[in-house]
């Protein structure tokens, strides 16, 4: 093979590898601290992808009523919830969190989307209106099964994620859309050009692994976070609540897909189910790092990115068998290097 | 009006019945403690009060109906110091003690910890080291450590002394003794009845998930039946 051949596909492998990454740690980070398997993260990458394309456009994105919807929906769990025992303040704050925020969201996007932002603020709405979401959806369908087993949050996951692609695509419709990209052009590294996009990948992937570093290392709430994980018994014993440890892993895990939507919208086009073989991607990381390692994780991204850029060169058709037949060997080594305990 | 009082509280696992209608009320400011043979129910006791486990009955703290979440009785001033401990292994002494004071403010945090290091030199030499890795003893000082991090007003312990060599036992117990003056309250579930007995106020004997016997700790230190059974012999 050519090296200026080889070079692109590196380059290319590195760039999906960076975005799975982020995935991955979503991923890893929900379980870690819920148990749950979090299947529906790439519906975010695509509601994050599609928002960004219709703010290019000049278009209200679908995400911002569906972002009320889904605030009005967990505004009524709470109701339901908390008619059994009544408590004005509580009601008070969730109609602040479930109707309030969403709703000046909507209204913010309103004003904002006909004045033709630059790419920032068009990259910062989508995640403001995508984030939130993983709140909503932690409230309305993972919180009530706070003490199931693994297996029955594995078969909501999937629930979920059938849920909000079929939203997907009654909001944003079957066409795909592309976004323009942060920065436009490229330049040369040597004899290579790299798109500027690109180095925003690489970039903001760094940055977000770091702040997620810090986030756990230096603030009590991610220190909360890893004690759940730790030890969810020994997290409640010292008043850390399931429902707010619980609540902030899914508002992570929705920025993150967020970002990595804005990320991937100018470089592929995105339907209101792609997310889901993105995130696919994201998860295959995840599980060679065993659910557990976020340097782990992100290696195996980077390795997954490359082994499908590679694939893609010498076997298109099978790209996608491939990467996904990365798991087998993987989970041989493990199930043959591991103890076996039960679940949890 | 008691701090803590528990009335008619019974707790199944499964089928079996372990509580059998437990009534037990403490006054604050005092260490009361409940002693028992093994499987006596102490522990599950312990836990229906904290709502760990589920139980049926009333409980009342400060004369109100407890929250119903373990967490709301954190915030509310109880603390639970497990008999399993239940510390976070893989974190260091220093993070097992800032979340112990999760419910607590930077100030009040800061303040806790350096009074607690003058009070646990050990722990301080250690606070670097992951919790999983400390010693039996250092385990027990790092749980009861991380407990009074949230400024409790009601300390549940369990079994304080487990597997604790005597000078460690007298002097983790001559800790909980000082706490009383700190206007912490205290139910203390002990195996060590001796010394359960030499530093609480009142005390309760526990069989087979009932009480069997109740008084002044002088008292219950006289009655036969219990210098029979747990005081091995007069
Ligand atoms: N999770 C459980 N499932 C079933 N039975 C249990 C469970 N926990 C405790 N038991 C049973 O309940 C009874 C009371 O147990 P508990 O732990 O409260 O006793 P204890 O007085 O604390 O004993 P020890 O002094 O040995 O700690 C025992 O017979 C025990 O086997
Ligand atoms: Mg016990």
């Amino acid at each position: 093979m050519e090296f200026t051949i080889l070079a692109f596909l590196v380059q290319d492998g590195v760039t999906n590898g960076a975005i799975y990454a982020l995935l991955g740690l979503a991923l890893v980070l929900v379980f870690a601290v819920t148990r749950v398997i979090f299947i529906p993260q790439g519906e975010f990458v695509a509601y994050g992808a599609l928002t960004l394309a219709f703010l290019d456009v000049g278009r209200m994105p679908g995400t911002a009523m569906l972002l009320v919807v889904f605030g009005i929906a967990a505004f009524l769990f709470d109701l339901v919830e908390t008619r059994l025992r009544p408590g004005l303040p509580a009601l008070a704050r969730s109609a602040a969190i479930n109707l309030v925020l969403p709703f000046a969201i909507y209204t913010a996007a309103l004003f904002i989307v006909p004045t033709e932002p630059n790419a920032f603020v068009k990259a910062l709405l989508t995640i403001v209106i995508v984030a939130p979401m993983g709140l909503y959806v932690y409230r309305i369908a993972y919180r009530p099964l706070s003490d199931a087993t693994v297996l029955v949050l594995l078969i909501t996951s999937v629930g979920v994620h059938l849920a909000m692609m079929g939203l997907g695509l009654a909001f944003f419709g079957a066409e795909g859309f592309r976004a323009r990209p942060l920065t436009a052009g490229s330049f040369s590294v040597g004899f290579m050009p790299v798109a500027a996009q690109a180095v925003w990948i690489y970039g903001v992937t760094i940055a977000a692994m770091v702040g997620l570093y810090f986030f756990f290392e230096k603030t009590l709430l991610g220190k909360a976070l890893r004690a759940t994980a730790v030890n969810r018994l020994g997290a409640r014993l010292v008043g850390v609540r399931t429902q707010l440890t619980g609540g902030t892993a899914f508002v992570l895990a929705a920025t993150i897909g967020a970002v990595s939507g804005v990320l991937i919208a100018p470089i592929t086009t995105v339907y209101y189910d792609t997310g889901f073989l993105i995130g696919l991607k994201g998860f295959v990381a995840a599980i060679i790092a065993g659910l557990s390692s976020f340097p782990v994780t992100a290696l195996a991204a980077i390795g997954v990115g490359l082994v499908e850029a590679l694939a893609s060169f010498y076997a298109s058709n099978f790209k996608e068998i491939i990467v996904f037949t990365l798991i087998i060997p993987v989970l041989i080594w493990r199930s043959l290097t591991t103890d076996h305990h039960e679940d949890d | 009006m008691s701090l803590l009082q528990l009335s008619d509280i019974r707790v199944s696992y499964g089928k079996a019945e372990v509580l059998h209608g437990v009534d037990l009320a403490m006054a604050e400011g005092r260490i009361v403690t409940v002693i028992g043979a093994n499987g006596a129910g102490k522990t599950t006791l312990l836990n229906a009060a904290m709502g760990v486990v589920p139980s049926s009955g009333t409980i009342l703290y400060r004369g109100k109906p407890v929250p119903p979440s373990v967490e709301g009785r954190v915030a509310a001033g109880m603390c639970l110091v497990s008999e399993k401990r239940e510390l976070f292994g893989s974190m260091s002494v220093e993070d097992n003690m800032e979340l112990g004071g999760f419910l607590r403010s930077a100030s009040e945090r800061a303040e806790a910890r350096a009074d607690l290091y003058d009070r646990f030199p050990r722990l301080k030499e250690r606070r670097k080291q992951l919790a999983g890795t400390l010693s039996g003893g250092e385990r027990q000082m790092l749980a009861l450590a991380r407990a009074l991090m949230s400024r409790p007003k009601l300390l549940l312990l369990d079994e304080p002394s487990l597997g604790l060599a005597p000078k460690i036992v007298a002097e983790i117990l001559g800790i909980v003794a000082e706490l009383r003056s700190t206007g912490v309250s205290i139910l203390l579930v002990e195996q060590n009845a001796r010394a359960a007995l030499e530093i609480a106020d009142e005390a309760h004997l526990m069989e087979l998930g009932e009480i069997r016997r109740s008084g002044s700790t002088d008292e219950m230190a006289a009655d036969p039946a219990v210098v029979e059974a747990y005081l091995g012999g007069g």
